[in-house]
């Protein structure tokens, strides 16, 4: 398996406070890759560097082994990075599909367009996304109604709108009943499985985590504290240390 | 050297009574949002209120005690009017889209206007004299007045019970929590309801402390509400909206940057402020001591805008039907109704153009004047200096409009919301002064007269349909604009820039060329508007002009499509009709504040809602 | 370019029904909720000859309200004197709110719809020349009773427009005269930064350099209308010591630099010559504070002798309970006029009128004879100029003199190459 996105010495700093303290990894080809650690621990200001929400104070990322460090986002998406947020950013003003839409527009360079019903456009291959994530039922309803879980659906397909290579997820579960949760990213390992892509997320469930990632980094105070496989993960010290109180988690874990 | 001193307290002592104006404005934006244009009228108020109580109470208490008492007395009055504006006008709108609240304030001014003539009378009154201060010290050998000495060692006093008040009392604490975040209040268990009556009530008693205070070097006029608004929002801006100190440092430096630019620049007077302004917020987008606003903040809060849809069958037959009885009105009317049809489809494409960028786009232009002014005087300038034949000219009108955009969207479209606005209103202010004040191109506010179409156009008949054509072909394509990709991605960066970003729009260019666009359309009404009149003169770039097209966006519904042009037909009818009674003006303020109270969404908007409620309107059909 | 040139002055209930049809129609367009009822015309038992004046009567009330007191006196009067034509006349009086494109817009609406002969009005000068270049093109007549801008009849003159006041030309080329007469040499000027301030600056440099060609003028200020700052403009003036200032500031500004320039000395030793400061409208908001010894153009309308002036001021006092105003005496004596001209004319229609007006005499006004003049369609209406001086603590003019103003203008060949050929 190749590498798809590497990053070297990343780190950020607000003042004299460092939020990401220099980290190192690699994301290969078709592996699903979970980025945990405690609240504050740095995880989207990590995510905002890759995607280029916010510019890193030293380091370097590379997607495909093309340095992508500091370039906008729209740029970044446009090198097949697809990304969704921990808090869902979809356009209230606008349908379900409309919303997959208007990316599928973007993909297509037709932003500029003056003439032409934007409603009309690329809309069987929304409505193939939408029914990807099983949203097609609710294609017409107002995005503002939504629910929560389902805006999430959304939101995925939205991001695979333009065939990403590479999916970032940040918290994708969040705020989610835990049997939607499994359901969620069992459809997200799915299409993993079928397109081939490989995606990154941050999560705080680790049901979820331990169930879907094939490999786990976690990153404490700004610093990567491990990086391997599940086995490797929680028989490390460290990240024991780190999740004292959260020892709990391991042996539910443990019976799973 | 004693000049320059003596330059340098006159600038300090003009600041004071700016400064206590600006503060007010500047509390009452930081706490509620609301952008108060109504603001100067207190500060008119406190001057009225003062002359008379001048009058009155110095008989009872004495000279000092009756003066100075006069003066304390005048901001409770005022900022008990304050208090009651807010309840009746504006309590019952804190629901309604973000900066609507600016309407009602626009029908205060109109209100307070009429109401001041009613009590004070038409003509200016000069200021009484404060006791004990006629006359001047000597320094440095300059003369100055003693009460210019008193005001410049008030200010710092004010600034700092205003500090006090703000750090060390709780009413400070949730005001500045308000400030930082509004939720945070609700949390804190604050009835917020009566936060925001104190802090309305407290801005209001400011302005009208400064309007009191500043009779000894002034008086009590009817235009000095007007007159103060422009300076008013400059400080506020230049310092950042809501910072205290900032709208003092603020205050400092326009009012000691005037009184040398009248030494060493006396032309400039008209413009030297609103260049700095502009300077600082290219500089610093966010004002001196400002913070940089939450994204989200504007056009965002109240219901969600429903998606939108181009007119089905019936609403395209109901279109067609009425352009057809627009087109067979020649017909069967007199020529008049033409005349103010002309009028209301120049106004409904002002405002459909304004509406572009304001509802589709969320960018709130304050100076979209700027554009249609330009576009009559493109076109004038074409006429009068190179005889170009109307049909060219009119060309030049959406061209230069456009060109001007392209020139003051580049400066603009880094900033958002309020910050956006302002720094538009700048602009759209250096333009005003450059045509005011180039009269050699211009010729002032002379005017470019004798600007009439050609033969073929010539009479009320041909121009209607003339007017009636374009406007609605402008009309028309501006729709088709919203409805095309283009539109969809202006409205993603307005709902949500950062998702648009993250899929590869580039937001600030979607919006930059929205801006050009709306310029151009703009500028096309405003070459309909010269050949209609025959005339331009810079009054079509006030800042008044670019209030009309906000103030009908708003009342027509800002998150429609068809907003502005029902509230441009609105308002020009209503105008039509209303201004030829005797009190006009309190008519349309009250007139307006009502359909602001009753219609918090706008007429479109709220009418939308009724239909839904009554069935009449199917959910995704709207607009 | 006549496309539309409607029929005005129809007699008849032809009219009135086709206005109660089109104000359905409006009615039904607007589709608005307003719940008001729609003003009704009055009802005439007789048809009367209708006027409109435009005015800004809102945005300059302290101006307008005088003036349209006179204009109304002025229509009592011709009233009860039997009317004109034998029909009485009557005017109008819609708010433009000061905007050019407003007033057009209200000029077409009088022409069309409310059925006047012609239309009067205007304060501010660029709503004047608006409304002249309008009735130009759609050959109508105006007669612009207030604007000053010597531009009205002479640069941008046309047939359609006449002006009963005397322009900013001829009062400050009056104010030159008598500084020419000082010692003076260095002078400093300050006007609003607009049109009217500077026509007036110009004019009195002008004039003044003809009369005395070693002045010299040594500061100039332009505040913005009505946002003086008044004491940087003070220390500016002091700092450049000049033997005399030449002040076109007017209202609220006037007020501000008379107390700070008092207050700090400006005016002590230096002759100082204003424009229209001696105006009741300017004059009375100073009070005792009334800078004495100012030369101005004004109207002394409280030391005039037995005669029309003084008959004038007595009838509007006892008519409104008012002293008049400048506004008054241009308001009233601009009705009077409108009245001598339809009744030399005996017709309404517009050629007629423009006839009638050209070279018009109305032999009785407050002021003596008037005559239109056939050359540039400006009236000889004079100026009153003095000298202020404080009596029982209100201003008043001294020693003044009414000055007929043909001697100050420029010469008939001048005029003609001035106005636009036609």
């Amino acid at each position: 398996m190749t590498e798809i996105l590497r990053v070297e010495n990343l780190a950020k700093s607000y003042g004299t406070f460092e939020a990401v303290k220099g980290i190192s990894f690699t994301v290969r080809e078709g592996e699903m890759k979970a980025l945990i650690g405690p609240n504050g621990a740095g995880k989207s200001t990590c995510f905002n560097m890759l995607t280029g929400q916010i510019r890193p104070t030293r380091g370097e990322v590379f997607l495909d082994g093309a340095r992508i460090t500091g370039l906008p986002p729209r740029v970044i998406w446009r090198r097949g990075v697809g990304r969704t947020f921990q808090i869902t950013g979809t356009y209230q003003s606008m349908t379900v599909i409309e919303n997959v839409q208007m990316a599928l527009i973007s993909h297509n360079r037709r932003v500029f367009s003056l003439f032409g019903r934007a409603r009309a456009l690329y809309r069987t291959e929304a409505l193939a996304l939408l029914d990807r994530v099983g949203m097609a039922d609710q294609a017409e309803r107002p995005c503002s109604v939504l629910a929560y879980g389902d805006l999430k659906k959304l939101e995925l397909a939205i991001a695979l709108a333009h065939r990403p290579r590479l999916l970032l997820m940040d918290e994708p579960t969040a705020g989610m009943a835990p049997s939607a949760r499994i359901a969620l990213m069992q459809l997200t390992a799915d299409i993993v499985t079928e397109e081939g892509l490989s995606v990154l997320f941050t999560e705080h469930d680790m049901d979820v985590v331990f169930a879907h990632a094939h490999h786990i980094m976690v990153l404490n105070r700004g610093e990567l504290i491990a990086d391997g496989n599940a086995a490797e993960v929680r028989a490390n010290p460290q990240v024991q240390d780190v999740y004292l109180g959260g020892g709990m988690l391991f042996k539910e874990i443990d019976h799973a | 050297m004693g000049f320059f001193i003596a330059q340098l307290l006159t600038g300090l002592a003009n600041a004071a009574a700016l400064f206590l104006v600006a503060s007010g404005l500047s509390l009452i934006f930081g706490v509620t949002r609301i952008v108060n244009f109504a603001h100067g009228s207190f500060y008119m108020l406190g001057a009225y209120v003062g002359i008379t109580l001048m009058g009155v109470l110095p008989g009872v208490l004495g000279p000092y005690l009756g003066f100075w008492g006069a003066i304390v007395l005048t901001g409770l009055i005022v900022g008990l009017a304050g208090a009651l504006v807010e309840i009746v006008v504006l309590r019952p709108i804190y629901r309604a889209p973000e900066l609507f609240q600016l309407v009602a304030t626009f029908g205060v001014i109109l209100v307070i206007q009429d109401l001041a003539l009613m009590v004070w009378g038409a003509e200016d009154q000069m200021g009484p004299r404060a006791p004990g201060l006629r006359g001047v010290f000597r320094i440095f050998g300059e003369p100055i007045p003693k009460y210019d000495i008193v005001l410049i060692c008030i200010t710092p006093f004010i600034l700092l019970a205003l500090w006090a008040l703000i750090a060390k009392t709780r009413l400070g604490v949730l005001v500045r929590a308000a400030t930082q975040d509004r939720e945070m209040v609700a949390a804190l268990g604050v009835n917020q309801r009566w936060l925001f009556t104190g802090v309305f009530a407290l801005g209001s008693a400011l302005a009208g402390w400064g309007g009191a205070l500043q009779l000894p070097k002034g008086g009590a006029d009817l235009l000095m509400d007007f007159n103060i608004i422009g300076p008013l929002f400059v400080v506020t801006v230049i310092g950042g909206m809501g910072s205290l100190p900032g709208a003092f440092i603020a205050a400092v430096l326009i009012s000691v940057l005037n009184v040398f630019g009248v030494a060493y620049l006396p032309q400039s007077t008209l413009v030297l402020m609103f260049v700095v302004m502009a300077i600082v917020l290219i500089v610093r987008p966010y004002g001196l001591l400002g913070k940089e606003e939450v994204a989200g903040e504007h056009g965002q809060s109240g219901a969600p805008e429903t998606p939108i849809r181009p007119f089905g069958r019936r609403g395209r037959l109901a279109v067609a039907g009425l352009l057809l009885v627009m087109a067979l009105l020649p017909l069967v009317t007199q020529p008049f109704a033409l005349v103010l049809l002309t009028d209301i489809v120049i106004f409904a494409l002002f405002a459909a153009s304004l509406q572009f960028i304001l509802g589709t786009g969320g960018l709130v232009s304050f100076g979209h004047a700027a554009f249609y002014g330009g576009g009559a005087y493109a076109a004038a300038l074409m006429v009068t200096y190179a005889k170009t034949p109307m049909e060219i000219a009119f060309l030049f009108a959406p061209l230069g409009a456009g060109m001007l955009a392209l020139v003051i969207g580049w400066f603009c479209i880094r900033l958002s919301g309020v910050y956006f606005a302002m720094l538009t209103l700048a602009f759209s202010q250096l333009v005003w002064s450059l045509v005011f004040q180039w009269r050699a191109v211009t010729r002032g506010d002379d005017g470019l007269i004798d600007i009439w179409p050609s033969a073929w156009l010539s009479g009320t008949v041909p121009y209607y349909y003339f007017t009636l054509v374009v406007g609605v072909l402008g009309i028309l394509f501006l729709r088709t604009v919203i409805h095309a990709p283009f539109g969809y991605a202006l409205r993603a960066g307005r709902d949500s820039a950062r998702q648009a970003e993250a899929m590869g729009i580039d937001v600030k260019r979607v919006q930059y060329v929205a801006f050009a666009l709306a310029g151009a359309l703009a500028g096309l009404a405003g070459g309909l508007f010269v050949f209609a009149k025959g005339s331009v003169f810079p009054t079509e770039l006030e800042i008044g002009k670019s209030f009309d097209a906000l103030i009908v966006v708003f009342l027509g519904g800002v998150k429609t499509l068809s907003g502005g042009i029902v509230g441009a037909t609105f308002m020009a009818a209503v105008e039509d009709w209303l201004t030829r009674l005797h009190y006009w003006r309190l008519l349309l303020g009250l007139l307006i504040i009502a359909v602001v109270i009753l219609a918090p969404e706008g007429i479109v908007g709220s009418a939308r809602r009724l239909g839904l409620r009554l069935g009449l309107v199917k959910h995704t059909e709207a607009d | 370019m006549t496309g539309a040139n409607p029929a005005h002055g129809n007699r008849g209930p032809g009219p009135a029904n086709r206005r109660d049809d089109h104000m359905n129609i409006l009615r039904s367009l607007i589709a608005a909720a307003t719940a008001v009822t729609v003003l009704s015309a009055p009802a005439f038992a007789e048809d009367p000859i209708k006027i409109g004046d435009i005015n800004h009567y809102k945005r300059m009330a302290a101006f307008a309200e005088p003036y349209r007191k006179g204009i109304e006196l002025a229509v009592a009067e011709v009233n009860a004197e039997g009317g004109v034509l034998g029909r009485p006349l009557e005017f109008v009086f819609p708010d433009d709110q000061g905007d050019p494109g407003e007033a057009v817009k209200i000029a077409e609406d009088l022409m069309t719809r409310e059925g006047t002969v012609m239309f009067t009005g205007a304060i501010l000068s660029n709503v004047g020349i608006a409304l002249s270049s309008f009735a130009k093109e759609k050959n109508y007549l105006y007669l612009a009773g207030e604007p000053l801008a010597d531009t009205l009849v002479w640069k941008s003159g046309n047939p359609n427009t006449f002006r009963l006041r005397v322009s900013t030309w001829v009062q400050a080329a009056m104010l030159a005269e008598q500084a020419a007469k000082t010692d003076a040499k260095t002078y400093a000027t300050i006007a609003p930064n607009y049109s009217y301030g500077t026509e007036a600056v110009e004019a009195f440099k002008a004039n003044l350099k003809r009369l005395k060609p070693d002045v010299e003028f040594v500061d100039e200020q332009w505040p913005a209308l009505f946002k003086i700052d008044a004491a940087a403009e003070v220390q500016a003036i002091e700092k450049a010591k000049p033997d005399a200032i030449f002040n076109v500031t007017f209202g609220a500004d006037l007020a501000k630099f008379v107390r700070e320039g008092t207050d700090r000395g400006l005016f002590d030793g230096r002759g100082v010559y204003s424009m229209l400061t001696g105006e009741p409208e300017y004059l009375e908001p100073l009070g005792e504070e009334a800078p004495e010894g100012w030369y101005v153009t004004g109207y002394p309308w409280y030391d005039l002798p037995d005669g029309p002036g003084k008959d004038f001021v007595a009838a509007y006092e006892t008519a409104t309970g008012e002293t008049p105003k400048m506004g008054s005496l241009v308001g009233y004596t601009m009705a009077k006029s409108v009245a001598a001209a339809i009744q030399k004319a005996g017709a309404t229609d517009t050629a007629s009128l423009i006839k009638a007006f050209e070279g018009l005499e109305v032999p009785s006004t407050p002021v003596g004879p008037l005559e239109y003049r056939a050359i540039d369609h400006q009236s000889t209406l004079g100026a009153y100029v003095g000298t202020l001086a404080v009596k029982d603590g209100k201003g008043v003019m001294v020693d003044w003199e009414y000055k007929n103003p043909v001697p100050y203008m420029p010469s008939d060949d001048e005029i003609r190459a001035m106005r636009p050929a036609n």
